[in-house]
């Protein structure tokens, strides 16, 4: 039997004329110390890459590209296709996973300045993979084509909108017509199946070519400078002197994380089921809080928190400036310190950008700044803010509720995060003040002097009036010379004031 | 001889790449033209119509309701993607104000609250007042506006294109005096 696998082998390597080829890949020498567990990421973001085409090749047997139907099938593929939520659940953590470790992939490479001489196409064609993998990751959430996907391309052409003169191009472009419909699905299904995973297979043969032939980089040594003129002798005499064929000195590391990561999908799969999807993309369904995927609400969170004014050169222009930058890096550091411990302006760098995507995306979490629709329909107003209230502070807090003020401030630990929470709100402002704002308006609240009379804004100032706590009193205008005795004896019985 | 035989076939290589270069453009021209049918096809503002949004007694004074109607251009797979909503407030007799779904900002869904007489929208927190004018939050300008005119008792608007800072350009203009 051994022989005539053995035949067989030969008759194939007689034709194919590859295991020479499978030798010098296999036995290539590798720097003993790069066998390490910091260089299995590339492998494993392959690996996810390799179950991303095939749960996708399987979810592409039921889905179908059409907006009246892709949200019904998938419905279909979640509650009646056997087995077919956790396809689903495969390629959505397959997907986060993906995005992970490619990320995970090149803060390491950078960190161990891989990208320098003569490895600057090597990263600069990361860069690209990087973005594909983006760009997956973005169609893919339109291919869940629910209410969520349906805004968040609403959000696209927005942003595309913006370019100056011809963004209505642009926005057609995207959209494949004038509004988010069938074309739109259609042509993002393009991309998502053919378009980026084509050219992600052809930038990740020549990525993986290219470790092959230049090999793997070293580990860092402080003071192992990087040179163009020395560094492919110095590079081939540690590979030999102290290094050691890839198989199987250094593949069982990748080998081992290989299957720890495709465990990990598996579980997270199995666990917490697919993602969606939500609401279907009817968009006259107005009672809807669209959100993008995980990996894309850093942007959204720095987009409630950019000024009006620079929105739009930031969105056009950060980009640019962003992506221009890495794939220049290798080009002005291209030499010199390969060790973190010698490069601070790198690991600075690094490190502020992995705190301010970290910190939006945990924004995103709970989205401050959005004003929450139906704080004023559902959450009670405390007990201790009502009990010995006068009848017009009581109707007061009912203004408060009826008018929505709670989708934006917060009372008692519960509505809006927008505005600043009106627990202590007396203490702050004096009833005259208080009056001001809420006729007014101003820092970016809307003036409400046209949508309550006067009664109500008496009503509702007088309720304000009584949030403080116990042991502070409340703000008052000592111009107005109001004895603090009035003050301290009857809580919110300002109405002296108000006359 | 043998440099002959040369420069022939180079001359057969030349020919071979301009026949190629030849067929690479006539293959290439009427695909690009199919890529941008989009911008073809809305060319001279076509994709604007007017809309029928129903009588006029389904709106009555002094309110601000949600209105549906069907994308002037449509196809049968497009679902229920091609049903677009907007707000009609009628101020009073036949002034209206018809309003885009879509926050100015980054086109989510805005909400109205007739008891605060304010537009809210879930995304960013950008607010409107109840004429549209920006009030607060991220939008750098008032909603988008529909263009209407009343028809033998019926609403109509000029709609048919999802409104960005940079198409509908007749939705603009009107908005345009109203900016907070």
């Amino acid at each position: 039997m051994p022989g005539l696998i053995q035949r067989i082998g030969d008759w194939f390597d007689q034709r194919l004329k590859l295991s020479g080829t499978i030798r010098d890949v296999a036995t290539h020498q590798v720097p003993t110390k790069s066998a390490s567990w910091f260089y299995v990421f590339g492998s494993a973001a392959l690996t996810v890459f390799i179950i991303q085409i095939f749960t996708g090749i399987m979810l592409a047997l039921i889905y179908v590209p059409s907006a009246g139907e892709a949200w019904n099938s998938l419905q279909y593929l979640n509650h009646t296709v056997p087995l077919g939520w956790y396809i689903r659940a495969l390629h959505g953590w397959g997907s986060n996973f993906m995005v992970a470790i490619v990320l995970i992939h090149m803060v390491q490479v950078a960190m161990f300045g891989a990208y320098k001489f003569p490895r600057e196409l090597t990263w600069i064609i990361g860069v690209f993979l990087l973005l594909m993998t983006l760009g997956m990751a973005f169609t893919g959430q339109v291919m869940r084509f629910d209410q969520d996907a349906y805004w968040g391309l609403g959000i696209g052409a927005s942003i595309c909108g913006r370019v100056p003169l011809i963004g209505a191009w642009v926005v057609h472009l995207l959209l494949g017509g004038p509004i988010i419909a069938g074309d739109t699905l259609s042509r993002f299904f393009d991309f998502h199946v053919f378009v980026i995973p084509g050219l992600l297979i052809a930038f990740v043969s020549v990525h993986l070519l290219m470790v092959l032939k230049l090999g793997i980089n070293e580990w860092p040594m402080p003071g192992r400078l990087v040179r163009r003129s020395t560094y492919v002798q110095e590079y081939e005499e540690l590979a030999h002197k102290d290094g050691m064929p890839f198989v199987p000195g250094a593949v069982w590391k990748d080998m081992i994380f290989a299957a720890f990561v495709i465990f990990s999908v598996m579980a997270c799969a199995a666990y917490f089921g697919p993602f969606g999807p939500s609401g279907q993309p009817d968009p006259t369904i107005v009672q809807t809080v669209p959100k993008p995927d995980f990996f894309f609400q850093w942007l959204y969170a720095l987009l409630a928190f950019l000024p009006p004014q620079m929105e739009t050169p930031a969105l056009l222009i950060g980009p640019v400036v962003i992506i221009g930058f890495l794939i220049c890096l290798p080009f002005f550091a291209g030499e010199g310190e390969k060790h973190w411990s010698r490069r601070p302006i790198a690991i600075v760098t690094i490190l502020l950008t992995a705190v301010a995507l970290g910190t939006l995306t945990h924004l995103a979490g709970y989205t401050p700044w959005s004003p929450i629709m139906n704080a004023w329909s559902q959450d009670p107003v405390p007990v201790q803010y009502l009990t010995g209230r006068s009848p017009l502070e009581r109707t007061g807090a009912a203004v408060f509720q009826e008018k929505q003020c709670r989708n934006c401030h917060s009372i008692g630990g519960s509505g809006g995060l927008r505005g600043p929470a009106l627990d202590s709100v007396a203490v702050r402002k004096t009833h005259a003040q208080l009056v001001r704002q809420v006729v007014q308006g101003g820092g970016n609240m809307p003036a409400y002097g046209k949508q309550l009379n006067s009664a109500e804004v008496d009503a509702l100032v007088s309720f304000l009036d009584t949030l403080h706590p116990a042991d502070q009193p409340a703000a008052r205008d000592s111009a107005r010379q109001i004895s603090s005795e009035t003050e301290h004896f009857a809580v919110g019985n300002s109405t002296g004031e108000k006359k | 001889m043998s440099e002959r035989e040369v420069s022939r076939r180079q001359f057969f290589v030349k020919l071979g790449i301009a026949l190629n270069g030849l067929a690479a453009v006539a293959l290439a021209t009427p695909i690009v033209g199919y890529l941008l049918a989009p911008l073809i096809r809305s060319q001279g503002g076509r994709y604007q119509k007017w809309i029928d949004l129903g009588e006029l007694d389904e709106f009555p004074e002094g309110q601000t309701r949600l209105a549906k109607y069907k994308n002037p251009i449509s196809n049968p797979w497009d679902g229920e993607t091609d049903n677009i909503p907007c707000w009609v407030r009628r101020v009073q007799g036949e002034e209206f104000q018809i309003f885009a779904i879509n926050c100015a900002h980054l086109g989510c869904p805005v909400r109205w609250f007739p008891q605060s007489g304010l537009f809210m929208c879930p995304c960013h927190g950008g607010v409107y007042y109840q004429d549209g004018s920006r009030a607060s939050g991220p939008p750098p300008r008032g909603l988008f506006e529909y263009t209407y005119k009343v028809q033998d008792g019926h609403l109509m608007i000029q709609g048919g294109e999802l409104p960005t800072l940079s198409t509908s350009a007749s939705l603009q203009k009107r908005s345009d005096g109203c900016q907070g």
